[in-house]
């Protein structure tokens, strides 16, 4: 039987012990993202964006590239309908993705971006996109999932290509579930 | 009553004596030496020469990985472990641990530990071959399914150390004899106590950093996942925010134990005491706010990589009080070079080039080059075997004559002292070479232009290999029919509390508590 002050001494390093624990799960991981939220490292995009009437920067142009990745088991055919464009800063581009759920049976996806360099994350600006919604699709049906986005005139010289990567999840079953919550 | 040991296996099953598992976790971490150890021989057999020889590509990974695992989680640790289990309740005057039964809970599920990860090289898909840093996505997306039994083998092991720390914090706070104040311990006892707060700190982020994987890898979250919302940067973020702190819980004890050595070999006491203690605690503070320096390379701030660079550097500062308060206690003092005092000395040489080389490597712009090269193998072998590894044989040179009654014998335990001096230079100082000119770490194969040191390098390989079978022999031979002694002070120079009990040490010691003046 340990003696009681040892008992103290024992409680009080197993409640520290538990607490690094658990600030290395719950609180290290969104440390992390509000640090990246403030220096724009990480290449997460924000929402959706509010236009301001600036003008468009004609005097420069910079490459931006579409990456499309299933994750894991995603079935579905997802790809970038053009590959790359040619913008100028300031300007409103249109672009578009191609899905088609090639499975028998309705799926919900969510897409998930990433930009390339890092440094030019928080000056790529997306007004329209499907990412900021999930996107149903009935079993072998198909389409176009649009985005319009807008490289900010602020972005830095010397970047010249900014590559913008979707990665599309199921979520099917989740979105099945919280449904299930609400009937 | 006091009584003698239990007969039997039963003896080492259900033992709480102190002694008793301290010595279940010395023979432990031996036992793991050889087996990491097995793994360097054959990782070094195959960079031997140019092209791929005896193993695949695939198997040196592993390889390499469990090669890291085992020395560092055990090997090392249960070393130092082992030792102040022994140590600190015979340098603070107690008759035991605080917590005795946790004693034996803490050594018993290691080797369940190390036999679930060693277990995976049997397996289908093999063992894991991430790298003992086990970065994602390579440990999570990318890594074999025997990842689970890393992961498990992980907790187990911290666990264990968490344990084995609360004990000790436990035992130092509450068991010592009246008297004997903070600023009046041992060395190593204070910097075992200060180690034991570290691992309290950063064990559980490791155990945090492995559950994160596992759900990533089992339950569908995203912590380390970038398609997902997460970031695999966010890992080497955790993972180095436990490992930077890591690598002082592995030195600190052998700071500890070269602090005992030197003095009793020197005939003096050790020079700046109080220095020592604060240096060791500024060691151990600024070991939580440098971590980022092993991710130089990940695409941080510039702000980031300066500040981490001149925190990194600012560690210098108390590791070279240190280094200084050794050489001082030496200056001018009564030296004799028994093997424990050989290895100490070594230990200060070799373990400096090693700080010397930490620095070059803290250096933000000249680490692009020196990154994931051999010069950062080179440079973490001669602070982990030439600090860690040297300062434990040094110990128990110095100590088993105490522990077990017998003297080992000084010219053979002499001959493997220059034995591993110079196999260990032989092996790691060309790894220097080969870093400085662009040979990456953890590949089966290099350039032809590397060829040369590569060969040398595991020659000196397999004789440093070889002084350690040399090490066993005589540490059993000692023990089976040593030179008996029975001075209790063993060494004419030493002192402390361990050294006033009779040698060899009864089973139960300090049953009343003596009186520290």
């Amino acid at each position: 039987m340990p003696t009681n002050p040892v008992r103290k001494t024992l409680v009080k390093l197993l409640a520290g012990a538990a607490g690094m624990f658990l600030f290395a799960i719950f609180l290290m991981p969104p440390l992390y993202d509000v640090f990246c939220d403030i220096t724009g490292i990480g290449g997460k995009t924000g929402g959706p964006y509010q236009v301001s009437e600036s003008g468009v920067d004609m005097s420069r142009t910079v490459k931006v590239q579409f990456v499309a990745t299933n994750n894991g088991a995603m079935p579905w055919e997802f790809t970038p309908k053009v590959f790359e464009v040619t913008v100028h800063p300031g300007e409103p581009t249109e672009a578009a993705f191609f899905a088609k759920n090639r499975t028998s049976r309705d799926m919900v996806a969510q897409a998930i971006p990433n930009v390339t360099p890092f440094n030019a994350a928080e000056y790529f600006h997306k007004t329209e996109c499907f990412c900021f919604n999930q996107q149903p699709l009935e079993a072998g049906a198909e389409a176009d999932l649009p985005l319009v986005f807008i490289v900010d005139r602020d972005l830095p010289t010397a970047v010249k290509t900014i590559t913008l990567s979707y990665t599309l999840f199921d979520v099917t079953d989740r979105v099945n579930e919280s449904l299930a919550q609400l009937n | 009553m006091a009584h003698g040991p239990a007969k039997g296996i039963g003896r080492w099953l259900f033992t709480t004596n102190h002694k008793d598992i301290g010595t279940l976790y010395l023979w432990f971490s031996f036992a793991m030496f050889l087996l990491g150890g097995f793994f360097a021989m054959v990782i070094r057999a195959e960079l031997f020469e140019p092209g791929m020889q005896i193993i695949k590509p695939e198997f040196f990974n592993q390889m390499t990985t469990m090669h890291g695992l085992v020395m560092v989680f055990g090997a090392i640790m249960p070393a130092f472990v082992g030792l102040a289990n022994w140590m600190i309740p015979m340098m603070i005057g107690a008759p035991d641990m605080a917590l005795p039964r946790m004693n034996n809970l803490s050594f018993w599920i290691l080797p369940f530990a190390f036999t679930l990860l060693a277990s995976t090289l049997f397996m289908e898909g093999g063992a894991p071959n991430f790298g003992w840093t086990f970065y994602a996505p390579l440990s999570t997306t990318y890594a074999p399914d025997t990842v689970n039994y890393f992961i498990f083998a992980m907790h187990i092991m911290g666990a264990s150390s968490i344990m084995g720390s609360i004990n000790i914090i436990a035992t130092i706070l509450n068991m010592r004899a009246p008297g004997m104040t903070l600023m009046k311990m041992p060395m190593f006892v204070w910097t075992w106590l200060i180690t034991a707060f570290l691992l309290i700190a950063v064990m559980p982020v490791l155990a945090g950093a492995v559950t994160m994987m596992l759900m990533d890898i089992n339950f569908g979250t995203s912590f380390f996942n970038a398609a997902g919302g997460g970031d695999p940067v966010l890992f080497q973020h955790v993972f180095w925010f436990f490992g930077h702190p890591e690598v002082y819980i592995i030195i600190l004890p052998a700071f500890g134990v070269i602090s005992h050595i030197i003095p009793t070999f020197s005939r003096k006491p050790l020079f700046g005491y109080s220095s020592m203690v604060y240096a060791t605690a500024s060691i151990a503070f600024l070991s939580f706010i440098v971590w980022a320096h092993h991710m130089f390379l990940v695409g941080m701030p510039i702000g980031g990589e300066l500040y981490f660079m001149y925190a990194t550097m600012l560690i210098a500062v108390p590791t070279a009080a240190k280094v200084f308060n050794w050489i001082s206690t030496m200056f001018r003092g009564s030296l004799t070079f028994e093997t424990p005092m050989l290895f100490a000395i070594a230990f200060v040489i070799l373990f400096t080039i090693g700080g010397l080389t930490g620095v070059m490597v803290a250096i933000a712009p000249a680490d692009v080059q020196y990154h994931d090269s051999y010069f950062v193998v080179a440079h973490f072998h001669y602070v982990m075997v030439a600090g860690a590894v040297f300062s434990g044989t040094a110990a128990v040179y110095y100590w088993l004559p105490k522990w077990c009654g017998n003297m080992y014998n000084e010219s053979m335990a002499k001959v493997q002292f220059w034995v591993s001096f110079i196999g260990f230079n032989v092996t790691f100082f060309p790894q220097h070479f080969l870093g400085l000119a662009g040979m990456p770490r953890r590949y089966a194969d290099y350039a032809l232009q590397f060829s040369d040191w590569n060969m040398v390098s595991s020659i000196g390989a397999f004789t440093y290999g070889a002084s350690q079978l040399l090490f066993l022999y005589i540490v059993i031979q000692a023990i089976k029919s040593g030179k008996p002694v029975r001075d209790p002070k063993v060494w004419e120079g030493a002192e402390g509390l361990e050294w006033t009990l009779p040698t060899p040490v009864p089973y139960h010691t300090f049953s009343t508590p003596p009186e520290v003046k």
